[in-house]
């Protein structure tokens, strides 16, 4: 038919500018190229994602920079307390000798010529090495922050689809449901039920990760149930029923997976502050034993010195930057997925 | 519209009694021994004692009998009405070593005068700098706002609490921590001084005291900045986006071509539409502020409700975080409504629907 076509169209069609396809771009397909651009395009993003690495790579290489003491209680994947010199409550400064039971050197000191541990960033009350806890907290950031947006996240899909799937009074009492969760600022729910569990189930970290995840799927659940509802309606649902897919495969196969994306951001974007949350409740004293590895724990530490904080600031600097600058590079990371899949945004270079 | 409020207050009791549902049930965790700070002040030394609370306040009736009895309180064989928590009864604080409502009587106007001061930055700034930055797009003052608002929604209120402490308090002395010096204290606690409104800001003045307004001044200003900085860079950013979205409306486009000033289209066109999904953020502000009290009045050892719950959790009192869980949800229920409703006042779509 193509011959068929009237010599100016064709002339039309040939002056059109040809969108070259990459190697790239065919193998991660259009949507996620569009992602990948949009990331590379955007300095502040840039910046996120290199904080994210950053932090990544920390928590990979967490035994290699602070190498476990032997002898360490403790998974091979997190040791379970921050070693400490001695058990005196004055904290000292950054750089001070360590002067009993110190860990095994790691390769990069013997690479600076030293060949004693040092506390790089000083020690906390009870003598927690500071720069141990900063490091190793990377690993309990991370994980918090992954596995209660991830539970989050199934829990939303599995709620919200349900929701939109069945609709009617099914529909209505679960969104009831979830405006009853809504009904509580977040962070004192959160409080209360670690509160309530970290007795029956035991101090760690799971007490307040289950206290998140109970007070943090609400939004996916609407979110999810929204878009479904939305994509519900397109061409390409209605095809896939006309030519006679059964109901359940088209929501599996059709629906959830292009309405999930608008989820996938508010999940990267709640990393930061699921960990923030975590790192709150263990500085109030809920959640963690003390002496755990992670940043809201050490922070806590500070609490015993506060009119002399100037002279111990590095127990509030150390920690705290760590965790801003955390936060920072998933907020960063999702401000720009946000602009990218905005709808409104397509196409305008991106 | 009113069929729109209508709908929104049918809802409301069906949200507020799940939510005292869901605090009932987790009630249901703690052990006996917790259990009984909701009817007497001690903790029961031996089984006979405890039987005879499980019997004094129907504990061994069913399950919604008990759910009953917590919301309305129960009647003991002396006849005397015990617990409900409708009835403002929500038990001992073994912590706080006195009534839960007594607490809540206390520390509640210093956590109000708090929260009202921490509104005027958070609403002010936000919105002043928000409505700037979008006006003055990709200029200067645009940069440093989306700067400071990237900064301040990633800030965790408790490490800019302490970093505000370690400059201001422990190194400059600027600022005191407390609510109140303690010659000041000494004076409001006497009888002469009138106590109108319980806030010491407004009472001072009421009073006469400049002094003792000028001291409260000062414990102020810290845990004011900690608390508003994270909700007004959310603020910022909103007005700021939907600022930019209006600007690119038509009717600015129109409004533009008429020849109107700027200061009037921005003012008289632009920005009041712009401010309508701003006003939607009302609730989820107030739900920012009572989880921000929390750690704010830890840090600043401010005596409100936020730093009494928190105590109380350390101390694993989870009769008294209840309570103060269930002062809060009721709290933002009551704000959420009121946006609502604001809302459908806004917004002519739904004003005219």
């Amino acid at each position: 038919m193509i011959e068929a076509l009237p010599a100016e169209i064709a002339k039309l069609a040939g002056e059109l500018p040809e969108r070259k396809i990459g190697r790239l771009e065919r193998i991660i397909g259009p949507e996620f190229y569009r992602i990948y651009k949009g990331i590379f395009r955007n300095s502040l993003s840039i910046a996120g994602l290199s904080l994210m690495t950053l932090f990544i790579v920390i928590a990979i290489i967490a035994p290699l920079i602070c190498p476990a003491p032997i002898n360490a209680r403790g998974s091979a994947f997190m040791i379970a307390q921050i070693p400490r010199d001695g058990f005196s409550s004055t904290p000292r400064g950054p750089g001070s000798a360590w002067t009993r039971t110190a860990p095994p050197l790691p390769f990069w000191m013997t690479i600076f010529g030293q060949t004693k541990w040092v506390h790089v960033f000083g020690t906390a009350s009870g003598q927690y090495d500071i720069f141990y806890g900063v490091i190793w907290g990377t690993r309990t950031a991370i994980f918090v922050g992954v596995i209660v947006v991830g539970i989050c996240v199934i829990i939303g899909i599995l709620i919200g689809s349900i929701s939109a799937y069945y609709g009617g009074w099914v529909d209505e009492v679960l969104m009831r449901i979830t405006e009853i969760f809504m009904a509580f600022p977040f962070i004192m729910a959160a409080l209360t039920l670690s509160a309530i569990l970290s007795p029956i189930i035991g101090r760690g970290i799971w007490a307040p990760v289950i206290a998140l995840v109970v007070f943090g799927w609400m939004g996916y659940a609407r979110l999810i149930r929204g878009d479904i509802l939305s994509v519900r309606e397109r061409e390409y649902v209605m095809a896939a029923r006309v030519v006679g897919v059964k109901d359940m495969r088209i929501l599996v196969r059709h629906i959830i997976p292009n309405a999930v994306y608008p989820s996938l951001v508010l999940a990267s974007m709640d990393i930061g502050s699921i960990v923030i949350s975590f790192a709150a409740l263990s500085f109030l004293g809920i959640g963690t034993e003390v002496g755990y590895p992670d940043w809201g724990q050490l922070i806590s530490f500070a609490r015993d010195w506060i009119p002399a904080l100037s002279t111990y600031w590095y127990i509030v600097v150390f920690p705290g930057i760590a965790l801003l600058m955390f936060t920072m590079g998933w907020n960063l990371m999702g401000d720009a997925l946000r602009d990218i899949m905005d709808p409104r945004m397509r196409g305008r270079g991106a | 519209m009113v069929n729109y409020i209508i709908r929104r207050l049918l809802i409301l009791p069906i949200i507020l009694i799940g939510v005292t549902m869901l605090i009932f049930s987790m009630i249901q965790f703690l052990s006996p021994e917790e259990r009984s700070a909701l009817y007497v002040r001690d903790i029961p030394k031996n089984a006979a004692m405890m039987e005879d609370i499980i019997k004094r306040y129907g504990l061994d009736q069913p399950i919604y009998m008990q759910y009953w009895h917590w919301m309305v309180g129960s009647k003991d064989t002396t006849g005397a009405i015990t617990g409900g928590i409708l009835r403002g009864d929500f038990g001992y604080s073994r912590s706080g070593n006195r009534e839960i409502s007594a607490i809540i009587a206390d520390r509640f106007p210093a956590t109000v005068e708090l929260a009202l001061y921490a509104i005027i930055p958070i609403v002010g700034i936000g919105i002043w700098l928000g409505i700037a930055a979008a006006v003055n797009h990709n200029k200067l003052i645009d940069q440093v706002a989306r700067i400071l608002s990237i900064i301040g929604y990633s800030f965790p209120t408790f490490i800019l609490g302490l970093m505000l402490l370690m400059f201001f308090y422990a190194q400059l002395r600027w600022f005191p921590i407390g609510r109140l010096s303690e010659w000041a204290t000494a004076i409001v606690t006497q009888p002469s001084y009138h106590q109108y409104t319980r806030l010491v800001t407004v009472d001072a003045i009421l009073n006469g005291r400049l002094d003792i307004l000028w001291d409260a001044i000062r414990h102020l200003v810290l845990p004011v900045v900690t608390l508003s900085y994270v909700s007004w860079a959310v603020f910022l950013r909103v007005t700021r986006s939907s600022m930019l979205e209006t600007l690119r409306q038509d009717y600015v486009v129109t409004a533009r071509a008429k020849g109107l000033s700027e200061k009037n289209v921005v003012g008289k066109h632009a920005r009041p539409n712009a401010l309508i999904p701003v006003a939607t953020l009302g609730g989820l502000q107030v739900a920012g502020l009572l989880g921000g009290v929390v750690f704010t009045e830890t840090i600043f050892d401010y005596p409100g409700i936020g730093s009494a719950a928190a105590q109380a959790a350390a101390q694993l009192d989870v009769v008294t975080v209840l309570a103060f869980t269930l002062l809060t949800a009721f709290i933002l229920i009551l704000a959420n409504l009121v946006v609502d409703v604001l809302y459908g006042f806004l917004d002519p779509r739904v004003r005219l629907s």
